[in-house]
C-alpha cells in the first residue's frame, strides 16, 4: 500500500481583520501553520508592549533595555521601531489604574494621541485591571484616534457596550472580546458585541491567557476547540482573529521574576524571562494565536523566526 | 481499519444471551466499538469473527518502551489529536545531544547541565530523560568509550545510540543492553541487520527514511520482518518539514487509521536551529503536536522551567484536574504560634504556595477550604472562595483549637475579601498577603519581624 498524505479541509475560515492602515490578521482556512492543508492565511503578527508610566514592575533586564526611553512613551515606541521592527505596538494604559496613577481619561488619551501622530505602526490600546475604568478611558481615547482601526483590549462582559459603542462605532476602531478560558464565554461576548451593532470584521478576540505552567492547559484547550468551532462547524461568531496578550502573564511568573539571589541554581534571569516569553508565545501561537504581544527584543526576534520558518 | 459498532454487531452471534455483561449483543457492540469492552467477553463469536475484531480493535497508535528498572518509560498510545477529545497519555521525554567529536568542554558542560536540572514541580520529578550519542567520527572504540564515560557521570538517563552503521549498533547494543537503550538508524539500506540487533535485545529501534511517503514503505517492511517497536522519523530538519511530518504521521495514525505511522515520532530540534531560545520556540510546538522525543543542544534552568512545566500541563487529564485534599496543612516546624495562611485546593496553586513558604524557612500553617479545585481568582470569580468558604475551614478543621493564632494572611489578589472575612469571623485579623506566591519569603519575614516588635 502507499502513504496517502491525510488533509483536512474545513467549510469555516477564519476572518480576516485589517488593523491600522494594512496590518492583516487571520483569513486562514486551516489550523495553525498547517500549510499541508491549505491557505494560512496572514502571517501572525507581533507587537511590542509599551506602558504610558514607568514600568516599576517589570524586572531589571527589561529596564536595563528600555529605561532609557520609558519615561516618554513615544520614545519608547520609536526605539521599539527602529530597533526591533514589531508589526504593532501595544500601549498599555496602566498609569490609569485607580489603584495606581489613576490618570484621566483625557490624559491616557492625549498620550494615544501623540502615539497616534507620530509612530506609523498600528497601534493596540490595553487597559488597566479596572473594567469600570477602562469603559470612560476607552471611549476618550477611541474619540481621539478616529477611523485609525486600532485595537482596543479589551471588552469585557462588564464594559462591552461602552467600548462596542465607542470603539467599534462611533469611531471606527476595533473591539478586542475578552472572556475567560472557556468556548462558552467567547462566542457568547462576540455575539453580543455584534448584537450591539459592531461589525465582526471589526473585531477580534482574546479568549484567555496565561503563562505556560499557570494553568495553560486550559488556554490551549478553549483555543483549539474555538478554532476547530470556526473552522469545522464553520461557526461564524467564533471566526474572530485571536490576539494574545503574552507578556502581561510572563513576567510576573516566578520563572522570569526571581532574581538570581532569590534562586541561584536557576541561573540567568534575562534567559528565563525570554525563555517564558518564548514558550508561552509559541504555545499560543501553535493553537490559533494571529497577534501576540511580547516584551522583550530577543522574543521579538525569536518569535519572528518562528512564524518566518513555518510560514516560508 | 477501525469498525463501528453496526459493523460489529453485524459478526456477533445475536443471541442476546447476556453472558458478556451487556443486555443485548447490540449494546455489546457499541461499546466495544468505543474500546470500552473486550471482544474476549463473549464467549460465542466465530474465531474468524474474534481475529477480525482484535485487529479492528488493537490500539491505533503503539504503546512503546524503553529503559529499564525504574528508568522504563512509555511513548505513544495516543488515541486523540487533540487533548480535550479524551486525554494525551504518555508525555514526551527530552533528550540531550551528544556528538561524539565534541569538544571536553562542551561535553562537561551538557553533563553538568542534565546533572543540575532536577527538581520537583507540583508532585513531578523533572529532569533529561535520554542522554542521544551520535556517532560522527564512524570510529567504534571511540564511540562506545564516549558513551560510557558520559553515562558514569549521568546516572539518570537512558542512551539513545545514533548511528547508521549496523557494526557500531551492534557492539553498543551489545555493551549497554542492560539499560534498555533507544537504537536509532535504520534505514532503506541496512533495516534487516538493524531489525535483526533490536530484536535480539528487545530494543526500540528508531526508523529514518527522507520524506514520509519513504518512511511508510520502510516501516511496512519492517513490519513484515517481524519487528514492530519503533521510533519514527520521516527526515524533517527545518522546521516547517519536521511540523508537516509530525502532524501528518499523528494524522495518518489517527485519522487516516492507519498503523502503518501507529508509533511515536522523534524531533531533532538540537538539528532544527542552534539558538537556545528557537529551541524553547520548536520544542513547545512538538509539545503540543506531536513528537514523543524531543532532542535538544542542551539543558539547562531557562529552558526547563517553560518545558517541563508546558509538558505538565499538556499532559494533565482534562477530566481530572489536580485538586489537593481540604484541610489544615504544616509546614516545618510549625506551633500553635505560628503564621496561618490560606490558600486554594487548586494542586498548582498549592504546590506553589507551599513551595514559597518552605523556602521562607518560616514555619507555618496552610488552610485549604473547598474551592472547587480552582486557582484564586477561578474560585474567587465563581463563588467559591471567599468569607463562607474560609469561614467553614477554619470551623470544620478546628483551627480555632489547635491554634493560638487569630491572624489569616489571605492571596493578595482577593485583598477585597478582607472584611468579609473579618466579618464572618469574629476576633480574627485578616492580613492581605503579595498577590504573587514568590514574594511571599520576604513577606512572611517582614511580618514576624513586625508581630515580634
Ligand atoms: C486556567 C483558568 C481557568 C480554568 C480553571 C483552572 C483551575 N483549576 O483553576 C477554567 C477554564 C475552568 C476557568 C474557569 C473560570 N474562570 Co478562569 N482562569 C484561568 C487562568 C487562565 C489561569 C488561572 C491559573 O491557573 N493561575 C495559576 C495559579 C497558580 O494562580 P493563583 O491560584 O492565583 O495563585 C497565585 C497567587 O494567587 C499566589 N497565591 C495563591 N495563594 C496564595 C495565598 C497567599 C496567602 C498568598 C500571599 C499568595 C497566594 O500564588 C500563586 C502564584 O503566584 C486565569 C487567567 C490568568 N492568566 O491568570 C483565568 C481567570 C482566573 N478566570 C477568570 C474567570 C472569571 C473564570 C470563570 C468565573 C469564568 C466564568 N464566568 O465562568 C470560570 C469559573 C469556573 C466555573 N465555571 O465555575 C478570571 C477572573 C477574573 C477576576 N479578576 O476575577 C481570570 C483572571 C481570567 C480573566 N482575565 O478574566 N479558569
Ligand atoms: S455474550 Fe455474545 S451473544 Fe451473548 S449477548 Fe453478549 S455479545 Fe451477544
Amino acid at each position: 500500500m502507499a502513504y496517502k498524505k491525510p488533509s483536512q479541509k474545513f467549510s469555516g475560515k477564519i476572518r480576516e481583520v485589517t488593523i491600522g492602515s494594512d496590518l492583516k490578521l487571520g483569513g486562514e482556512s486551516t489550523l495553525p501553520f498547517y500549510s499541508f492543508d491549505g491557505d494560512t492565511g496572514a502571517k501572525p503578527a507581533i507587537g511590542m508592549e509599551i506602558w504610558d508610566i514607568l514600568p516599576e514592575s517589570w524586572p531589571q533586564s527589561l529596564k536595563n533595555i528600555f529605561g532609557e526611553y520609558a519615561h516618554d512613551p513615544v520614545k519608547w515606541a520609536k526605539f521599539c521601531m527602529e530597533k526591533c521592527n514589531p508589526d504593532f505596538i501595544c500601549i498599555k494604559l496602566e498609569g490609569a489604574n485607580p489603584e495606581g496613577n489613576d490618570k484621566s481619561p483625557d490624559e491616557c488619551a492625549a498620550v494615544v494621541k501623540r502615539l497616534a501622530d507620530e509612530i506609523p505602526l498600528p497601534l493596540v490600546i490595553a487597559g488597566c485591571d479596572s473594567d469600570e475604568k477602562n469603559a470612560k478611558v476607552f471611549t476618550k481615547v477611541a474619540e481621539a484616534v478616529p477611523d485609525k482601526n486600532y485595537v482596543f483590549l479589551s471588552a469585557v462582559e462588564a464594559n462591552y457596550k461602552e467600548i462596542g459603542a465607542a470603539a467599534g462605532m462611533a469611531y471606527g476602531n476595533i473591539v478586542s472580546a475578552e472572556s475567560s478560558v472557556d468556548l462558552n464565554l467567547a462566542k457568547q461576548l462576540n455575539i453580543l458585541i455584534t448584537q450591539l451593532g459592531v461589525k465582526p470584521e471589526r473585531m477580534v478576540m482574546n479568549p484567555g491567557c496565561s503563562a505556560v505552567g499557570y494553568g495553560f492547559e486550559y488556554v490551549v484547550t478553549t483555543m483549539d476547540r474555538i478554532r476547530l468551532a470556526a473552522l469545522d462547524q464553520n461557526d461564524a461568531t467564533l471566526q474572530m482573529p485571536i490576539i494574545s496578550p503574552v507578556s502581561f502573564e510572563t513576567w510576573k511568573a516566578k520563572e522570569s521574576a526571581a532574581t538570581e539571589n532569590d534562586m541561584p541554581e536557576w541561573g540567568n534571569q534575562e534567559d528565563r524571562g525570554i525563555a517564558m516569553e518564548v514558550a508561552t508565545a509559541a504555545g499560543v501561537l501553535a493553537t490559533g494565536s494571529n497577534a501576540v504581544i511580547l516584551r522583550h527584543p530577543r522574543s521579538v526576534e525569536v518569535i519572528r523566526n518562528f512564524i518566518g520558518e513555518l510560514t516560508a | 481499519m477501525a469498525l463501528n459498532g453496526m459493523e460489529i454487531y453485524k459478526m456477533l452471534p445475536k443471541k442476546n444471551c447476556k453472558e458478556c455483561g451487556f443486555p443485548t449483543c447490540l449494546a455489546f457492540a457499541m461499546k466495544l466499538a468505543q474500546g470500552g469492552t473486550q471482544a474476549e467477553k463473549c464467549p460465542y463469536m466465530s474465531a474468524d469473527a474474534r481475529a477480525k475484531l482484535a485487529e479492528a480493535t488493537a490500539p491505533l497508535m503503539k504503546t512503546v518502551k524503553f529503559g529499564a528498572g525504574d528508568r522504563t518509560y512509555s511513548l505513544g498510545g495516543e488515541t486523540v489529536l487533540f487533548r480535550h477529545e479524551k486525554t494525551f497519555v504518555n508525555k514526551p521525554r527530552f533528550a540531550v545531544m551528544f556528538d561524539d567529536s565534541m569538544s571536553e568542554d562542551e561535553v562537561s558542560k551538557k553533563i553538568n547541565n542534565i546533572n543540575s536540572v532536577n527538581y520537583t514541580r507540583i508532585s513531578e520529578e523533572m529532569y533529561v530523560e535520554i542522554a542521544a550519542f551520535r556517532c560522527s567520527t564512524g570510529d567504534k572504540q571511540k564511540f562506545i568509550s564516549f558513551i560510557k564515560k558520559v553515562m558514569q557521570t549521568c546516572s539518570k538517563v537512558v542512551p539513545m545510540i545514533i548511528t547508521e552503521n549496523p557494526e557500531i549498533v551492534f557492539s553498543a547494543a551489545e555493551e549497554f543492553s542492560g539499560l534498555g537503550p533507544i537504537l536509532y538508524g535504520a534505514n532503506e539500506q541496512n533495516y534487516e541487520a538493524m531489525v535483526g540487533i533490536a530484536k535480539k535485545y528487545n530494543l526500540l529501534l528508531g526508523v529514518k527514511a527522507p520524506d514520509q511517503a519513504n518512511l511508510y514503505n520502510l516501516v511496512q517492511k519492517i513490519q513484515n520482518a517481524g519487528y514492530s517497536e519503533l521510533l519514527l522519523d520521516a527526515g524533517g530538519r527545518n522546521l516547517k518539514t519536521a511540523f508537516d511530518d509530525m502532524v501528518n504521521m499523528r494524522r495518518t495514525a489517527l485519522l487516516s487509521q492507519d498503523r502503518t505511522f501507529g508509533y511515536p515520532s522523534v524531533a531533532f530540534v538540537c538539528d532544527m536551529t542552534k539558538d537556545k531560545m528557537m529551541e524553547v520556540a520548536i520544542a513547545t510546538l512538538f509539545i503540543e503536536k506531536y513528537a514523543s522525543i524531543i532532542i535538544l543542544n542542551d539543558m539547562d534552568y531557562s529552558m526547563a522551567l517553560p518545558l517541563f512545566a508546558l509538558r505538565q500541563n499538556i499532559y494533565t487529564d482534562p477530566q481530572r484536574p489536580m485538586r489537593i485534599e481540604q484541610g489544615i496543612y504544616k509546614i516545618g516546624q510549625a506551633d500553635d504560634k505560628s503564621p496561618l495562611l490560606v490558600t486554594v485546593d487548586f494542586a498548582l496553586t498549592y504546590f506553589i504556595v507551599s513551595g514559597e513558604v518552605e523556602r521562607s524557612k518560616v514555619p507555618a500553617w496552610i488552610l485549604i477550604p473547598d474551592a472547587g479545585g480552582y486557582s484564586v481568582l477561578t474560585a474567587w470569580a465563581s463563588g467559591k472562595f471567599n468569607a463562607k468558604s474560609i469561614a467553614k475551614a477554619i470551623k470544620e478543621f478546628e483551627v480555632e483549637g489547635k491554634l493560638k493564632t487569630r491572624e489569616l494572611i489571605i492571596p493578595g489578589k482577593v485583598a477585597v475579601l478582607k472584611s468579609d472575612i473579618e466579618d464572618e469571623l469574629p476576633g480574627w485579623k485578616v492580613i492581605v498577603g503579595t498577590r504573587e506566591a514568590a514574594a511571599l519569603p520576604a513577606f512572611l519575614k517582614d511580618y514576624l519581624q513586625e508581630k515580634a516588635s
